[in-house]
């Protein structure tokens, strides 16, 4: 017994040390795992609360651009409404969101906080289960994805960034051909991303354009992700594919987080499929 | 009394001051000062250890909240913190007689730089290594390191000439 308050005695920092470092260990390893990092995010009322009033700080230094890219989305969707208004037929392609087969609901959002020059990304958003978000929503905007919706607080959401070595979202050549991969990151440059998986055999220029695949329950068919960049085509049967993002990733503000409300029906058959 | 609010007032103006201004700093693209590490450097030296050690942990902790690490920033401030009385005891030559007058503004330049710039880059290499968390892109990690330190040192030396009341 002597001898253990003894040892405790001579090593009392060292072992204080060695709990406090045990602790922060146990945080990174966590902070890892996509839907576990429950304890240290930046979706707490505290840090929600200080980056929403920075981002309204800051918001006025890019007002004007951002001003600008509303209005052309909104040249886009006004173009596209007159498009379904002209062709009433069936020969129109009919997509899913019609009132009575709506498919998808979608919510405004803004970033209060943004990472890019790191190697796990995450942002910030001030919604959150008040405004019945959920985690594994997509977060797009007007120019392409951003990521998926992970820690929810009251009001805030943490986001997993595409800029994440943890990301994989399925995505598609855009055009005739669907030939589909799924797209990573390799942490190296903010602007690029990774296409991986393509087959050999599918008919690849530079310039063309990928967008999602829809063959996940999170991201709706067809949201365009960027162009491709740089091919690698080496010995393997699939090629990597450099795609550079529409988005730019460093200058965010307002942002759509995409509900899909067949997402529960779809994975409850899938899961059956699999026992 | 007077001392302890000045260290928590301290502890805030650094944590204000790296999630504020010094993480959306960005330079090139990717590089930022982490200057709230000056937190270890200047803590006062004492006999015991523990207060040192619980609030550079809290302190990290508290950055890794806002900046979404984890608990990459805790690890790396407490663990120079935890080393910090070994160096000293290395670079200034000083025995525990000495602890109550030990500051660090008092000593030669040379001495100063070599203890912060030791526990700068030991500092910067565990949070870029636990940042990158794989053995590949080893080369970013050194190249962040390496500008990061000298972006910190730069901040740090320019605070305290500032800052420091000169004496007449």
């Amino acid at each position: 017994m002597q001898q253990i308050i003894y040892f405790f005695q001579k090593f009392k920092y060292f072992l204080f040390f060695l709990l406090l470092e045990f602790i922060a260990l146990f945080f990174t390893f966590n902070n890892l795992n996509f839907h576990k990092s429950k304890y240290v995010n930046s979706a707490n009322r505290i840090t929600g609360s200080l980056n929403a009033s920075l981002s309204n700080f800051s918001e006025y230094i890019d007002l004007k651009s951002k001003n600008e890219l509303l209005s052309e989305e909104n040249t886009k969707l006004r173009n596209q409404l007159e498009k379904n208004r002209l062709v009433p037929s069936k020969d129109a392609t009919i997509t899913d969101s019609t009132k009575y087969r709506q498919k998808y609901t979608f919510t405004q959002a803004k970033i209060i906080n943004n990472n890019y020059s790191k190697q796990f990304n995450f942002l910030t958003i001030n919604k959150g289960k008040s405004a019945k978000i959920d985690s594994e929503m997509a977060v797009i905007n007007s120019l392409g994805i951003i990521g998926i919706t992970e820690n929810i607080s009251e009001n805030y959401t943490r986001v997993q960034s595409i800029l994440n070595k943890n990301s994989k979202i399925n995505a598609r050549l855009k055009g005739n051909s669907r030939y589909f991969g799924t797209l990573k990151w390799n942490s190296n440059d903010y602007n690029t991303v990774q296409l991986h998986d393509i087959p050999r055999q599918a008919p690849l220029k530079i310039g063309d354009t990928v967008e999602t695949g829809g063959k996940s329950t999170i991201f709706p068919e067809g949201i365009p992700i960027g162009r491709i960049s740089k091919i690698n085509q080496g010995n393997t049967t699939n090629s990597e594919l450099e795609v550079q993002l529409f988005n730019d990733m460093s200058n965010l503000r307002y942002v759509y987080i995409v509900k899909n409300l067949h997402k529960i029906e779809i994975q409850s058959l899938e899961n059956i499929s699999n026992e | 009394m007077n001392k302890s609010i000045h260290q928590s007032l301290f502890f805030l103006f650094l944590l204000l001051l790296q999630v504020i201004v010094l993480n959306n700093i960005n330079f090139l693209g990717y590089i930022n000062p982490y200057l709230y590490i000056v937190f270890v450097f200047l803590y006062p030296l004492k006999e015991n250890k523990f207060p040192l050690l619980f609030y550079s942990f809290i302190l990290g902790l508290s950055i890794d909240f806002f900046s979404d690490s984890g608990g990459i920033h805790a690890f790396s401030t407490l663990f120079i913190a935890y080393i910090r009385l070994f160096f000293i005891k290395v670079y200034f030559k000083k025995t525990p007689l000495d602890y109550p007058f030990f500051k660090l503004k008092d000593e030669s330049f040379g001495k100063v730089f070599n203890f912060t710039i030791t526990l700068t880059i030991i500092h910067h290499l565990i949070y870029f290594s636990f940042a990158n968390f794989s053995f590949q892109n080893l080369s970013i990690v050194f190249l962040n390191t390496l500008f990061s330190c000298i972006f910190t040192l730069i901040l740090f030396f320019l605070g305290t000439y500032i800052f420091t009341k000169k004496e007449q």
